[in-house]
């Protein structure tokens, strides 16, 4: 070790006390970093996965101006084929297409209209969580079988269980009347009550023909082994789909930008209070080195006399500051880690949060996600701030002169 | 010299030389007040945005279908259809109705419709409004972008959201059908004339809600004249609780009241939510300092330790000593609460007419905000902030200040 950290470790055990309660401001600050940040990761995942996984997944190809002008007219064609293609060509079974249709949908005794999807039940599985969550009936049996997936409330509002009719009026792609009568297949239900008021699925085949698609559909989803590699993904369905000018490949931030939005809203909110608690952390700092200069002034200044150059008692000032820096560093993640690795077994959860899950597509128990980024983002800048605030005592140093320094008190 | 004098004489010198050793290191003291301001400023500016974010959830939520309490058929919650109408009120309720505090009440028809252009249809919510007390009850006639507002219960026009007629590819002046469903189950269908286009503070509501004259569609569905549900409002929704009682008797089988804050459990929750967390992040912020506080006042002592010594050698008591370190404390947690707080107001008032944060509203309408939030400065949370820094200050002062008053003063002498 060499002389100068040597002394500055000597140095901060002069005052225990001292060090200890700025180590602490450091620890304490350094832990709520560690879980905040981690709880916040974990929920972010959480949203998005679920959001993704319900329906809309990680892309979708689209024709152009779908998205801006939801319609049942901004359809493509061969949308079948074009997802085979896709599937062997990504060598992925987590595609899958889809059409959307607006129907008044009838029991014996009620009428809502609905928003309809059409999809293909053998590859829907493997993109939407939603016909796992089947609880009663079952999925479809064929893709040009005259049934429809439906959600718990929807059932309580038409008053249908499995095994009832219902019919289904509405207009086809070319403006001609449809109409139809499915079975009640399956009920499924997610927990939030607006999907399950408001979703429903028909085998994408009869869906085709019940509004005159022929072999057109609206998307085909598409969903990436991780969000991270979301951005290859598309690039490579990008150049997959270029010879059909007419289509785009969307990402979810372009299908839900709600959801990436409320996530950066969240960030920023939390990154304020974050900037409070470090600006908070290194004024303790500031202040503990500036005493701990002033106090030392006739040492220093003897200490000059003798030929040590400012830079060096600089160094020490910043030494010790980075001593106590990689203490509360050290601690303060050690502590931030065990509490959010605990709580990423257990889950987390306060009062309130059932009600904020459902409306983020939320889980009443968050997991923190534990990673090196969550566990060193905030503590890393708390430990630059510090050094930074231990520069303006460090400085004074260089402004000293020795005889007047000898005789301060 | 008086008793009373006397008395006092200790205090002041006590408080004067408290005063002037604050100042004996003006540059740790001006450092530890700065810490002090931010702290007390990010306190105060962070609870009034939240604040003010739970306030405009709470205004939306309330307020744009407005009736802090409403009055159902007790199954239309679970199912609002229309076989769960009921009859309009009667003399017990009415009578309730027309008390003082009850600023407005309003009976409506509400109901799933599908509304059709000759180019689209969608899924709606349709209310029969009558137009005068839904005005009274708080929608507000400048939204109306184009067109009017329905003029009376038998209005034949219809009243719809800017988004919805875009996408309906329909305008001002234009026919729609609405289809909905009679108590027999049949299909009621009827033309309407768009004499009106709306804004509503979130997207979602301007495209569902659907605004038609009650009697007309009584009429069209059927119902006589049965209503949906009946809403009333007072001056302040924060006081609902201390009228709903009065109209919760009045109400009779199968009629249901509930109060918003039953109705919604998303945002009475958030309500009480924000306030657990307001004061967690004072407490968090509180404590962030306090590392900084004791380390200050225990560095002062420390430095003045030899002069503690003296004082006591020539008989003042540690009860004093331990007065004057609370209130060198005091007057430091004082200077920093007046400037964290002038500091705070300086911030937020050029704020009241609202920060933009259009950039992510798509994201704040998922939570029930609105694009503007305007942050709300209340009273109670600025005394709370003040009364905890000050009293939780104070206590974690009295560590390092019974410390002094404990030094031996021999020992203290004859320490360098």
């Amino acid at each position: 070790m060499n002389i100068t950290l040597r002394m500055a470790w000597r140095n901060l055990w002069r005052h225990k006390r001292r060090t200890w309660l700025t180590v602490g401001a450091m620890i304490f600050s350094n832990l709520l970093l560690v879980f905040m940040i981690s709880l916040q990761f974990g929920s972010y995942r959480m949203m998005i996965d679920n959001t993704l996984k319900t329906y809309t997944g990680h892309l979708q190809v689209q024709q152009k101006k779908y998205n801006d002008d939801q319609k049942m007219r901004n359809s493509f064609d061969n949308i079948i084929a074009l997802t085979k293609k896709l599937r062997t060509q990504l060598n992925s079974n987590k595609i899958a297409a889809r059409g959307i249709a607006f129907a008044m949908t009838s029991s014996a005794t009620r009428s809502y209209g609905l928003q309809l999807i059409g999809v293909e039940p053998e590859f829907e599985p493997n993109i939407s969580n939603l016909p796992g969550l089947v609880r009663q009936g079952h999925y479809f049996s064929a893709n040009d079988a005259q049934e429809i997936i439906i959600g718990r409330v929807l059932a309580r509002n038409l008053d249908v269980t499995i095994g009832d009719e219902l019919t289904l009026l509405g207009s086809g792609l070319d403006g001609s009347f449809s109409a139809g009568v499915v079975k009640v297949a399956g009920i499924f239900e997610t927990g939030n009550n607006d999907i399950d008021r408001s979703m429903a699925q028909l085998p994408l085949g009869y869906f085709q023909s019940l509004f005159s698609m022929h072999k057109q559909g609206h998307n085909i989803a598409i969903v990436a082994d991780s969000l991270a590699q979301v951005n290859t993904l598309q690039n490579t369905v990008s150049d997959l789909i270029a010879d059909r000018k007419e289509l785009v490949v969307l990402d979810w931030n372009k299908l839900q930008p709600g959801l990436k939005q409320a996530i950066q809203a969240d960030i920023a909110s939390a990154w304020f209070m974050y900037a409070v608690l470090i600006v908070l952390v290194a004024f303790s700092v500031l202040n503990t080195q500036l005493m701990s200069v002033l106090e030392r002034t006739r040492e220093f200044g003897t200490m000059m006399a003798l030929g040590v150059k400012p830079l060096r008692l600089g160094s020490l000032i910043i030494s010790e500051a980075f001593i106590m820096s990689s203490l509360g560093l050290l601690i303060g993640v050690a502590l931030g880690t065990a509490t959010a690795y605990y709580m990423s077994i257990e889950g987390f959860a306060y009062p309130g949060l059932e009600e904020m899950a459902v409306k983020f597509n939320m889980s009443d128990r968050i997991y923190p996600e534990v990673s090196l980024l969550s566990i060193f983002i905030g503590p890393g800048i708390v430990f630059l701030s510090s050094l930074l605030a231990s520069v303006y005592p460090a400085v004074r140093l260089f402004f000293l002169h020795p005889v007047s320094a000898m005789r301060a008190v | 010299m008086s008793q009373h004098t006397k008395a006092l004489l200790p205090s002041m010198v006590i408080f004067t030389l408290a005063w002037r050793n604050l100042w004996r290191n003006h540059r740790r003291t001006l450092i530890m007040l700065s810490a002090i301001t931010v702290g007390v400023w990010a306190m105060i500016f962070m609870t009034s945005l939240l604040r003010g974010m739970v306030d405009d959830m709470l205004y939306n939520g309330i307020r744009h279908l407005p009736g802090e309490v409403q009055i159902h058929q007790h199954n239309y919650r679970d199912d609002p259809s229309i076989n769960n109408s009921m009859s309009p009120p009667e003399a017990k309720l009415l009578t309730a109705l027309n008390m003082p505090i009850v600023k407005a009440w309003t009976s409506r028809i509400k109901v799933p419709a599908v509304i059709a252009s000759e180019r689209d249809s969608r899924g709606v919510i349709l209310l029969g409004v009558d137009p005068q007390s839904e005005v009274k009850l708080g929608f507000d006639l400048d939204s109306i972008s184009s067109g009017r507002f329905l003029q009376g219960v038998n209005d034949n026009g219809i009243v719809i959201g800017a988004k919805l007629a875009e996408r309906l590819e329909t305008r001002l002046g234009k026919r729609v059908v609405i289809m909905s469903q009679d108590p027999d189950n049949n299909i009621a269908d009827r033309g309407f004339r768009v004499v009106g286009i709306y804004r509503g503070k979130l997207a979602s509501q301007e495209e569902m809600n659907v605004y038609a004259g009650l009697q007309t569609l009584q009429k069209m569905l059927k119902l006589g004249n049965q209503i949906s549900e009946i809403a009333i409002t007072a001056e302040d929704y924060r006081n609902t609780h201390q009228w709903f009682s009065t109209i919760e008797n009045a109400t009779e089988a199968p009629q249901q009241a509930m109060p918003w804050y039953e109705a919604d459990s998303y945002l009475s929750t958030m309500m009480v939510t924000m306030d657990g967390f307001v004061l967690v992040w004072i407490v968090v912020v509180f404590m962030t300092l306090s590392f900084g506080l004791v380390n200050t006042l225990i560095m002062a002592v420390f430095e003045r330790t030899r002069e503690i010594g003296l004082m006591q050698s020539l008989g003042m008591r540690p009860a004093l000593i331990l007065y004057q370190i609370l209130i060198e404390s005091f007057l430091l947690l004082l200077i920093g609460l007046v400037a964290g707080n002038l500091m705070a107001l300086l911030t937020i008032i050029p704020l009241k007419d609202g920060i933009d944060i259009s950039e992510v509203a798509q994201g704040m309408e998922m939570m029930g905000n609105s694009s503007v939030l305007y942050p709300a400065l209340k009273m109670k949370d600025m005394l709370m902030a003040n009364a905890i820094v000050i009293v939780l200050g104070l206590l974690t002062s009295l560590l390092p200040a019974w410390h002094a008053s404990r030094l031996n003063p021999v020992e203290a002498l004859s320490r360098n």
